[in-house]
């Protein structure tokens, strides 16, 4: 019995030692989600779960290792207890209905992080190896850094152009595989002022490590400033507009406005020129073939280039006004 | 020359050459009937990595007796092989006992390999920036140190497994002795194909091979595959091998609650290796099968569903965490009685718990996949299966400590590892809550937390337990006693190191490292952490090659040790040391509980003839 209580008050002492020392040094990073506030809690319960489980064992087992070795010399056996069906049956329910009752508290955390605003401000995440980039539809804007108003759900409509990559912001509590050939939502509302880092989670390749984007968390009213330069920096000109899009949805890694030869066909010269077709014919790139181009890129292979390399989502992903921005780009490339 | 002939891993290689060119060849040849350009790297690697393996056994002679009874002739008895020396462990032994030796080098130098991997790379990432690895080569070492310890530690299970079980249920052998030489022998093609991938561009998937991204990694992933699907075989022959075993040829008296420990833990880890290790052959061979024919099963562009992979993937590859662990948790049930002098608490609910475990196992992959992608809903009924898990693992804790108390306790080598492993495994445990429900592991996923804890786990449950029955069976194997002093310098360099290495990781994990990384930002603030974690690696390191020493130096000239060194009941420590070929000499029969230390007059096993 002597036994017992010294190893009860030593696992009470020690539960509260860990737990106090795991909470000084600060496990998780500064939180700057709303999604992230049960998740928290969760997390605070799981430091007295795991300081009290690691003391009962560890300190029990290595109280009994002390207090029950063999001294120099002794002999004989230890004392033949082959078990007790009441302790069994202790050990095995108790847990069982802390870990029901766990998952029941998991599966309302997982409830809070996943709570909708229907008047979130839409953000497409686009990815591919290895970069980010982010259009604000509701503003007509794209850039390659995240922007976001505190205090504002965002609703992140993710796709990825190549392989399965993943959306983690450490401060934001959240992570979300980002999986090619479908849109896969996930849910933020910042909730604190700041600059961040959106890092890749799922490895995508040797450059895994360097896909990261920075996310900037700012008021409505510096975000409302940032749109209008965003805006005006495109400003009414169409060409440069287009210009902008090219690079932020990825055109000019396969197609080159300087004549050279990459994965598609250069822009050069392109507009107005005859343009040899797979299919043994020749067609004048006047407008509508370039937009037929973008919009429905397999259509008119141009020849010896193969199809089904170029993404045919554009006709949905872009608008009118960005089709025809980056039309009048490419025909001030003539 | 005649005499290096004879050596059947020699005429092994050869054949496997002859194998590979022939499997070129035959490439070449249907794609010039076809009309096609003769030379494509990935058919030719894969057909001539495929048929070397199998030319690779018949140059061995795994398959003589096979192709002997299917003539018609007679197949001879195998008979006493001792006399070869240590030339028996390079050719096709049908000895249970020397398979078990075979297995057990095999894993010995195959986790050597992978953890030489580890090495290069945690001295890479000491640092940030990159000083002498290409991302590619990093993502190489780092797949393969992972993928190649894994097969290691199957290759391990089965070396115990083979080993202990015949003897320890009173069996003469395996129930399938040429089935079970042909478990070991493929394994060997399989680790040096996965090993060639390293020469063949690498590949940049992690061991996990996620399509697309594998679907378009360099020629090595198709070595990956092809090296997992050939190692597959290994494991599911001897699943089935173990199992039959059990069934068939345990000893008179042995009814199922009188077995040893141990062997309710190969029977569940043999049921998983069974039925589950289909499914990671089936999804690596359906992503070759995409590279290779076009067939468009993960590729989104084709209809695929790249998801469908992690489902496949995972349903093997969850529950493998079991297969890993579970022998480890028997040997700690199985050795604990020894060296504390007492009863095993509560057998039946230690031998149910591994079922349980194992069963648990299947219904649980899916918390893998928390942030995949997968139907949202589904995300609950995994949360609530995973966080079952801790109940079977609660109850061996729990049995363990108690069996503990008020025990009279000594600690030679194989103890401290017991004992080691019991407090890393349970690092292991009360870290993998947290990744069982969705919102938290929304921030551990993918993270070095997971590295951490599942780290904690397999060195919990394998690596510890694995050195244990080394240290505890090397006199059965050998007749010699390996060094105490060595023993206790092994265990006092590995286990505070791997304590601190795995709470490192878990720490920057919580504050977002993510893991798979080649390079990191200095900005984070991890670099002492990376830093901890390199020297403590090369520590545990150290403590592997003093093994190395130990083992060494006592073959040379050890302790010799014949008797029942450790004073265990069990049957095979009634034998002489080394084990003589056929086990026992007459039959035994179990007459009481396995473990009744402590009471007087109480006996396990009689053998014929005995009072």
């Amino acid at each position: 019995m002597k036994h017992f209580v010294i190893v009860a008050i030593l696992v009470v002492a020690s539960t509260i030692a860990i737990r106090a020392g795991l909470n000084s040094i600060g496990l998780l990073p500064e939180l700057a989600s709303v999604q992230g506030t049960s998740t928290d809690q969760l997390f605070g319960l799981y430091v007295w779960a795991t300081a009290f489980v690691f003391s009962l064992i560890v300190v029990t087992l290595v109280y009994a290792l002390i207090a029950f070795r063999r001294k120099q010399g002794e002999t004989g056996e230890g004392v033949h207890v082959t078990g007790n069906s009441s302790l069994e049956i202790a050990w095995t329910v108790v847990p069982l209905l802390i870990v029901v009752y766990l998952a029941f508290i998991g599966a309302q955390s997982l409830a809070d992080t996943r709570r909708i605003d229907p008047s979130a401000m839409v953000v497409k995440v686009i990815t591919g190896q290895w970069y980010w980039q982010f259009q604000y539809p509701d503003y007509g804007i794209g850039t390659t850094e995240l922007y976001l108003p505190v205090g504002k759900q965002v609703d992140l409509q993710m796709t990825s152009r190549d392989v399965i990559h993943g959306f983690f912001v450490p401060e934001f509590r959240l992570k979300q595989d980002i999986v090619p050939g479908r849109t896969v939502e996930l849910r933020i509302t910042p909730s604190v002022i700041g600059n961040y880092k959106v890092e890749c989670s799922q490895l995508c390749g040797s450059n895994h490590a360097y896909m990261t984007a920075a996310v900037d968390v700012v008021s409505q009213a510096d975000f409302d400033a940032w749109v209008a330069e965003q805006k005006a920096a495109a400003g009414e000109n169409p060409v440069l507009l287009g210009e902008q899009l090219a690079s932020q949805y990825g055109c000019t890694v396969c197609h080159s406005a300087d004549g050279s030869k990459k994965i598609g066909p250069t822009w050069l010269h392109l507009y107005q020129s005859q343009v040899p077709l797979s299919d043994g014919t020749k067609v004048t790139a006047d407008e509508q073939y370039l937009i037929n181009s973008i919009t429905n890129s397999n259509q008119q292979i141009v020849e010896g280039y193969t199809a089904n390399v170029m993404p045919a989502t554009f006709g949905q992903t872009l608008d009118k006004n960005q089709i025809a921005a980056l039309v009048a780009y490419l025909e001030s490339l003539k | 020359m005649r005499k290096i002939l004879s050596l059947g891993l020699v005429r092994g290689w050869l054949w496997q050459i002859v194998g590979t060119a022939f499997g070129i060849g035959l490439v070449v040849g249907v794609r010039l009937l076809m009309g096609l350009p003769a030379w494509k790297a990935e058919p030719a690697a894969v057909v001539g990595g495929l048929l070397g393996a199998l030319f690779f056994n018949y140059g061995v002679g795994v398959f003589d007796d096979w192709f002997l009874g299917w003539s018609g002739r007679d197949v001879p008895e195998h008979g006493d092989e001792t006399r070869l020396g240590w030339r028996r462990f390079f050719g096709p032994s049908t000895n249970h006992k020397t398979i078990g030796v075979q297995y057990l080098v095999l894993s010995l130098i195959l986790m050597s390999v992978a953890g030489v991997f580890s090495l290069i790379f945690r001295t890479e990432l000491a640092n940030p920036g990159l000083q002498f690895l290409t991302p590619i080569e990093y993502n190489t070492l780092m797949s393969l140190h992972g993928i190649v310890m894994i097969i290691s530690i199957l290759i391990g299970i089965s070396a115990f497994m083979n080993y202990t079980v015949p003897f320890l249920i009173g069996a003469h052998d395996m129930a399938f002795p040429r089935l079970n030489a042909f478990s070991f022998w493929i394994a060997v093609p399989a680790g040096e194909i996965l090993l060639s991938s390293i020469f063949l561009g690498g590949f940049d998937t992690g061991w996990t091979g996620y399509p697309p991204l594998s679907a378009r990694a360099p020629l090595g992933m198709q070595m990956f595959f092809l090296g997992v699907s050939l190692a597959s075989f290994s494991s599911i022959l001897s699943a089935l091998n173990v199992l039959v075993t059990v069934a068939r040829l345990r000893a008179k008296g042995m009814t199922p609650f009188r077995m040893p420990i141990f062997i309710w833990a190969a029977i569940a880890t043999s049921i998983i290796s069974l039925t589950a290790t289909q499914l990671i052959g089936l999804s690596f061979q359906m992503v070759m099968l995409q590279r290779l024919l076009g067939m468009g099963f993960f590729d989104p562009v084709k209809g695929g569903n790249p998801i469908l992979f992690q489902h496949l993937f995972w349903f093997y590859s969850h529950p493998a965490v079991y297969v890993f662990v579970l022998p480890g948790l028997g040997i700690i049930s199985e050795f604990l009685p020894v060296f504390v002098r007492k009863p095993l608490y509560g057998y039946k609910w230690v031998a149910m718990s591994s079922l349980a475990i194992a069963l648990t196992g299947f219904l649980v992959w899916g918390h893998h996949m928390f942030t995949a992608g997968m139907a949202e809903y589904l995300r609950v009924p995994f949360m609530y299966s995973t966080l079952l898990v801790a109940v079977p693992t609660g109850v061996k804790f729990f049995s363990w400590v108690a069996t503990i108390w008020r025990g009279k306790i000594s600690f030679p080598t194989p103890m401290l590892f017991i004992l080691g492993g019991i407090v890393v495994f349970l690092l292991g445990g009360i870290s993998g809550p947290p990744n069982a429900t969705v919102s938290t592991d929304l921030q551990l996923n993918n993270t070095y937390y997971i590295v951490g804890h599942f780290h904690d786990t397999l060195f919990g449950g394998y690596i510890f337990p694995f050195f244990a029955a080394i240290y505890y069976w090397f006199p059965k194997m050998t007749g010699k006693r390996l060094s105490e002093k060595l023993g206790k310098l092994q265990f006092w360099l590995m286990t505070p190191s791997f304590v601190i290495m795995s709470l490192a990781m878990m720490r920057i994990g919580l504050l977002g490292m993510r893991r798979r990384v080649a390079d990191y930002d200095p900005a984070l603030g991890f670099q002492p952490y990376m830093m901890v974690m390199t020297i403590t690696g090369f520590l545990i390191a150290l403590g592997v090659l003093v093994f190395f020493i130990n083992a060494f130096i006592t073959l040379k000239r050890g302790e010799t040790a014949t008797g029942n060194v450790w004073g265990s009941r069990s049957p095979e420590w009634q034998a002489p040391s080394p084990m003589p070929l056929h086990n026992y000499d007459r039959p035994l029969e179990v007459v009481g509980e396995p473990y009744d230390y402590g009471l007087p007059g109480s006996q396990y096993v009689k053998f014929e003839g005995e009072e």
